[in-house]
């Protein structure tokens, strides 16, 4: 269903916007769970009609795989990791809200018009495919770029992420399923990783603000 | 034609008090208690009506006369939107942009009159009621360009039945999008959590309870009944965008519009009792990021092979 | 009508000459001043008027003797249009500075603001009936120095003359462009003459766009667009405010004007024309209102709301214009006729305001909005005026600034129905933003309203304001009354902007659903009154045998309370302002913070400004002038040394024409 998958895609795009305006932690990182259980129905909604039975367990596992490691597990780990860093509850961007709000406007206005150029080799399955990832790889870089604190840093490389995996859906056909899983995996590690990271530099230096790395240098 | 505009008084003048009471209601229940009857609102009016006044010796005649002039521009707005049936006695081409301006001159008046008895605490709700409305009436705009759009219309009798009703929903999030922007203006405007709470009652944190502070008996009762009149219009017509149901009968009308409205007053209840509210100095960024919610609509609107 | 309106042109030049022979009796050049232009304007207004409704186009040439060629003036239903807002706004000026300058008697010369404004008036006439370039640019340049010597009438006060002479830098720097653009059209047409540059430009594409930016820079300098508006918010305030009601209200407006009129010498413009202007309009409209509200002068505070009400007509024109290149007779009709309405509107309201800002200023001897308060007490009938100028210039209904602004929207949205998504999307662009702008007016009148007439007095000063006296109240009251009956009677307005409009190839008929939805205005406002009379009866009805009585304001139960508690002007904007802090120029200066667990003396300041001005301009400027004052070695006061100049300067003439030959 065209119309189901839309619709995700655009409760996904909405997401990306609350979790640029949102300035509590909690709230960004309940939204990217959020976002990853939409995701996880997406491929199930693009490609069921035209799947065969080999590739539906494919649809199922990937879906599966997604909800469990996007809205269960690394939401689980972050918060773990704000609790146990006992991180302030402020988003603290380094450009006012406001700001970042208008520029990921520009930057959704930007991602539709980029995706009217763009000419795919086949066609995307679903029109909001291409906009939603660039929305979601842009949205990414600017929480990337303007975030200053670990945590929301993570949640900007799962967004990024996010854009790449709705990138991803266009090559379902092409692209075994075991390299969805396989890039799940390497997240969720990724994830695991900056947790642990997080957790002991704060033990070590009493906060967990990436601006200060550069301390670290020798 | 005469039945038609008798029609749309009655519901006007007696509907939207009807329409706090559930919201009060519901409120009351999901906190679990009982809460205030059903009419309570009715009987606050009347009891208002029924006293006497006390002016401000500062106050000039525009103290008295901002509680007229916006009940009466309000009113005048009611005129323009179809209530019950599919059309209104002042609907005409264009309606559109009357009515919210209408709207906006019945606040300029109420912000005047805020200002006249010289209070500290009135001249704070003022300013605060003033930059939130500037900053919801874009948002308002915005969202009702994406129906104008796709009804290629700037009157509400096109409008709202631009789309068929059964193929709403997934086939056009678009919409969906609009009413969560128009929703968002919906609390903003009429002072409902999270951006105001209507039952606080300190004057610091007040926006709009505390622009009437000095205001009292018949002046005070034509302002609440005008701001629930107000709520009542901005709620029937998220009704009308979300379900654009044609009906030339007035019986079927009532119904759906009573059923609609009761909707909204759930959800705007459920609302109040879930979220917090947020603080002063984020309530632009959540009018703000309506207008860019509705922006991503338009966007969708334009978009080749949109949804 | 033509002749009538030299006629007017006669009076308006013959006044100041019979002013002159009243010698120093102020009362009396004062009064031949007042008798003479009011007569010229209603003469005018009555014969612009009639000429506009009979769609007279007229044009005559008159030899001339000068090497320019000959005089050629005209009227078409564009100058029948500008004719009639100069004549009306000026007249109600003229009027006004009748009870304005006489209480300067004595204190000043009042033939030099008598002299210049009759010749601002008149000059302002020459430009729009101008149908040759030299001419329109010789009145162009007496309307700049006329009214230059308008704005420096207080010339003993430092801040004025520097306002003067920023006035006169951005004019000149202006008409530098103008310059540029006439010699152009010239050199392809071979002529001055209007007609002739109608002809030719349809030869040279590449010349329209070159002529249209020149075009919007020359004449957008006037008429204040951002970021060229730097002058307006310094030279209204210097202004007496008649003047700066005539400034604000129809002179920024010949930069409107030349605009147009320039557009007419093109066929069918490009759509990026359109897409810029309204880009334009926007920013200006924006950041015009976002810095009225950061502003506490109140005069200050007006001008800036120049700027926003000339990015509305840019609007209006911007959208006009995408009609025109799209071929959408209804837009280009709907976009026109809104942009000249408000034309009319802004000149009729923000003369009004203007007003009644002088009044306040005669009356308190402030202008500061923080040191006001409750003057409606002191002076009911400039502070009803003020309201209704305030309600209109907000846009709000029934007021005329909403009829304008109806079309403008009306057009928006179908230009976003019909045109290429590109250029719908601009169009749709111009509705979030007349929303925003209208939001944000209302919040700036309501300050400036509300903090000046209502509440209590905020000064001691304040609580001796009185009434002004019956010269200054007049026009406020006639303009009061027309910003009313353009509001409730709209459709006939449109019947005198619908020939301009169609002049740029608008279709009355095309946009005749359109204009008649105005008649449901006209309704609606029925309506509205209906019910505001139905709901004062109830309450007096309700209240006829009950208590009604006086106290004080609540305050909470807090027993010294004092009227500088009252919220001010700068608290009042602070909410709506701090979101858009990226945009405005701010600066804290002396801060103090209090240190330790005592109290002691602190201090803060924050300034807040523009950064057109403040940042790039200005600076700007400043470079350019240390620059150019390399070139002061050259001047060394010694006349052997200018001699040797000359000689030079024909020497190297001499030895260049030599060189090249061939003649």
């Amino acid at each position: 269903m065209i119309q189901d998958a839309n619709f995700i895609l655009l409760i996904v795009i909405v997401l990306d916007l609350y979790i640029v305006s949102s300035s509590r932690l909690d709230t960004c990182v309940n939204a990217t769970a959020l976002q990853g259980a939409a995701l996880a129905f997406l491929p199930f909604a693009l490609w069921w009609k035209q799947a065969s039975s080999g590739e539906m367990i494919g649809l199922l596992l990937i879906g599966a795989g997604t909800f469990v490691v996007k809205s269960l597990l690394i939401p689980f780990l972050i918060f773990r990791s704000i609790r146990e860093a006992n991180v302030r509850r402020e988003v603290e961007p380094s450009i006012s809200l406001h700001f970042s709000l208008f520029t990921a406007a520009v930057f959704v206005a930007g991602s539709f018009w980029m995706a009217s150029i763009v000419v795919f080799p086949q066609s995307p399955p679903a029109s909001l495919i291409v906009p939603a990832a660039f929305v979601g790889v842009l949205v990414g870089f600017l929480l990337l770029v303007s975030r200053q604190k670990a945590i929301t840093q993570v949640v900007g490389y799962l967004i990024l992420e996010n854009g790449i995996f709705i990138f991803g859906q266009i090559l379902f056909k092409e692209l075994p399923f075991i390299v969805e899983l396989g890039i799940l995996l390497d997240l969720l590690v990724g994830v695991l990783v900056m947790g642990i990271a997080i957790n002991h530099i704060s033990r070590q230096f009493d906060h967990i603000d990436v601006n200060r790395l550069d301390e670290l240098k020798g | 034609m005469i039945l038609e505009i008798i029609e749309q008084i009655a519901i006007l003048l007696f509907v939207p008090p009807l329409f706090i009471g559930i919201i009060n209601k519901m409120k009351a229940w999901a906190a679990g208690r009982k809460g205030a009857p059903l009419f309570q609102f009715y009987f606050d009016l009347w009891k208002l009506l029924k006293k006497g006044e006390v002016y401000s010796r500062t106050a000039t005649w525009i103290f008295t006369a901002g509680p007229i002039i916006s009940l009466a521009s309000i009113f005048c707005a009611g005129f323009i939107l179809p209530l019950a049936l599919s059309s209104s006695p002042l609907g005409f081409k264009g309606d559109i942009i009357l009515f919210a301006y209408l709207l906006a001159f019945g606040h300029f008046f109420i912000l005047l009159s805020a200002l006249d008895t010289g209070s500290s605490f009135e001249g704070m709700g003022a300013s605060r009621g003033a930059a939130f409305s500037a900053f919801s009436e874009p948002a308002f705009f915005l969202s009702l360009a994406i129906l104008c759009i796709h009804a290629k219309s700037v009157t509400f009798k096109d409008v709202f039945h631009a789309l068929p009703w059964a193929t709403w929903g997934f086939a056009h999030p678009v919409y969906l999008v609009a009413a969560l922007a128009l929703f968002a203006v919906l609390l903003a405007e009429n002072s409902r959590i999270p951006v105001d709470d209507p039952n606080t009652h300190l004057e610091l944190t007040m926006i709009h309870e505390v622009m009437v502070l000095d205001h009292g008996g018949p002046d005070l009762a034509f302002i609440l009944y005008g701001s629930s009149l107000k709520f009542f219009l901005q709620a029937v017509l998220l009704v009308h965008l979300l379900l654009p149901l044609p009906s030339t009968n007035w019986y079927f009308g009532i119904f759906y519009l009573f059923i609609g409205v009761f909707g909204v007053g759930i959800l705007v209840a459920l609302v109040e009792s879930a979220v917090a509210r947020i603080r002063l100095s984020r309530v632009p960024q959540f009018l703000i990021g309506a207008s860019i919610l509705a922006v991503l609509g338009l966007i969708l609107s334009f978009y080749k092979g949109a949804p | 009508m033509l002749y009538a309106i030299l006629g007017s042109l006669m009076i308006l030049c013959a006044t100041p000459l019979a002013a002159l022979f009243a010698g120093h009796r102020e009362r009396m050049i004062l009064g031949i001043g007042t008798f003479g232009n009011l007569f010229a304007c209603v003469l005018g207004v009555s014969a612009s008027l009639f000429a506009l409704v009979s769609g007279e186009q007229i044009f005559l040439k008159i030899p001339w003797s000068l090497p320019i060629g000959k005089i050629a003036i005209g009227l078409d239903p564009l100058s029948s249009f500008f004719l009639v807002c100069i004549f009306l706004v000026s007249g109600l000026s003229a009027l006004y500075g009748k009870g304005y300058f006489i209480h300067y008697q004595g204190k000043k010369w009042l033939l030099s603001p008598v002299f210049f404004f009759s010749f601002l008036v008149a000059s302002m006439v020459g430009v729009v009936i101008a149908r040759n370039g030299i001419l329109f640019l010789a009145a162009w340049e007496i309307m700049s120095l006329s009214s230059f010597f308008l704005v420096t009438f207080e010339n003993e006060r430092k801040e004025v003359v520097k306002a003067g002479v920023l006035y006169l830098m951005a004019s000149q720097a202006g008409v530098v462009f103008l310059f540029v653009l006439f010699t152009l059209l010239s050199r392809v047409s071979g002529s001055f003459d209007f007609n002739t540059f109608q002809m030719s430009s349809l030869k040279m594409p590449g010349l329209a766009n070159t002529c249209f930016l020149l075009a919007l820079v020359g004449f957008g300098t006037k008429a204040g667009f951002w970021p060229v508006h730097i002058w307006l918010p310094e030279a209204h305030p210097a202004a007496p405010s008649p003047v700066s009601a005539v400034m604000s209200g129809v002179m920024i407006k010949m930069g409107i004007y030349g605009l147009l009129r320039t557009l007419l010498f093109f066929g069918t413009p490009p759509s990026w024309w359109g897409g810029l202007i309204i880009g334009i309009g926007i920013v200006s409209g924006v950041l015009g209102v976002l810095h009225a509200l950061t502003e506490h002068d109140l005069k200050r505070l007006l001008a800036y709301h120049s700027v926003e009400n000339i990015g509305i007509i840019a609007l209006g024109i911007g959208l006009g214009l995408l009609g025109q290149s799209l071929a959408n007779p209804m837009i280009i009709f709907l976009g026109y006729s809104g942009a000249l309405l408000h034309v009319l509107n802004h000149g009729l309201f923000k003369g009004l305001l203007f007003h009644g800002a002088g009044s306040v200023q005669h009356s308190t001897g402030t202008r500061n909005l923080d040191a006001l308060g409750g003057l409606y007490r002191f002076m009911p009938m400039t502070g009803t005026s003020f309201l209704i100028g305030s309600a209109a210039i907000c846009g709000l209904p029934p007021f005329n600034g909403f009829i304008s602004e109806y079309l403008i929207y009306r057009g928006a949205f179908q230009g976003s129905f019909y045109f290429p998504t590109l250029w719908g999307l601009f169009a749709l662009a111009i509705v979030p933003a007349l929303a925003l702008i209208g939001g944000l007016a209302v919040t700036c009148f309501v300050k400036a309203f509300g903090i000046i007439f209502l509440g209590n007095p905020r000064t001691e000063k304040t609580t001796h304001a009185h009434e002004s006296n019956i010269f200054m109240v007049i026009p406020m009251i006639i303009g009061a009354v027309l910003c009313f009956v353009i509001g409730v009677f709209p459709i006939e307005m449109i019947y005198l902007t619908a020939p301009a409009a169609d002049f740029f190839g608008g279709s009355f008929t095309a946009a005749e659903p359109a204009v008649n939805s105005l008649l449901m205005i006209t309704y609606a406002a029925a309506v509205l009154f209906i019910l505001i009379g139905l709901f004062y009866l109830l309450r007096r009805g309700l209240l006829r045998n009950r208590k009604v009585e006086k106290s004080e304001t609540w305050s909470c139960g807090y027993p010294a309370y004092n009227p500088r508690m009252q919220y001010t002007a700068a608290s009042f904007a602070e909410p709506v302002l701090a979101p858009f802090a990226p945009l405005i120029y701010s600066r804290i200066k002396h801060q103090k913070t209090p240190l330790g667990y005592f109290p002691e003396k602190a201090h803060y300041e924050k300034h807040l400004g523009d950064i057109a001005s403040e940042k790039w301009l200005l600076p700007g400027i400043r470079r350019v002038v240390k620059i150019l004052s390399q070139f002061r070695i050259i001047q060394q006061g010694r006349l052997q040394l200018y001699l040797l100049y000359i000689a030079a300067t024909f020497a190297a003439l001499l030895i260049w024409v030599l060189i090249k030959g061939g003649y």
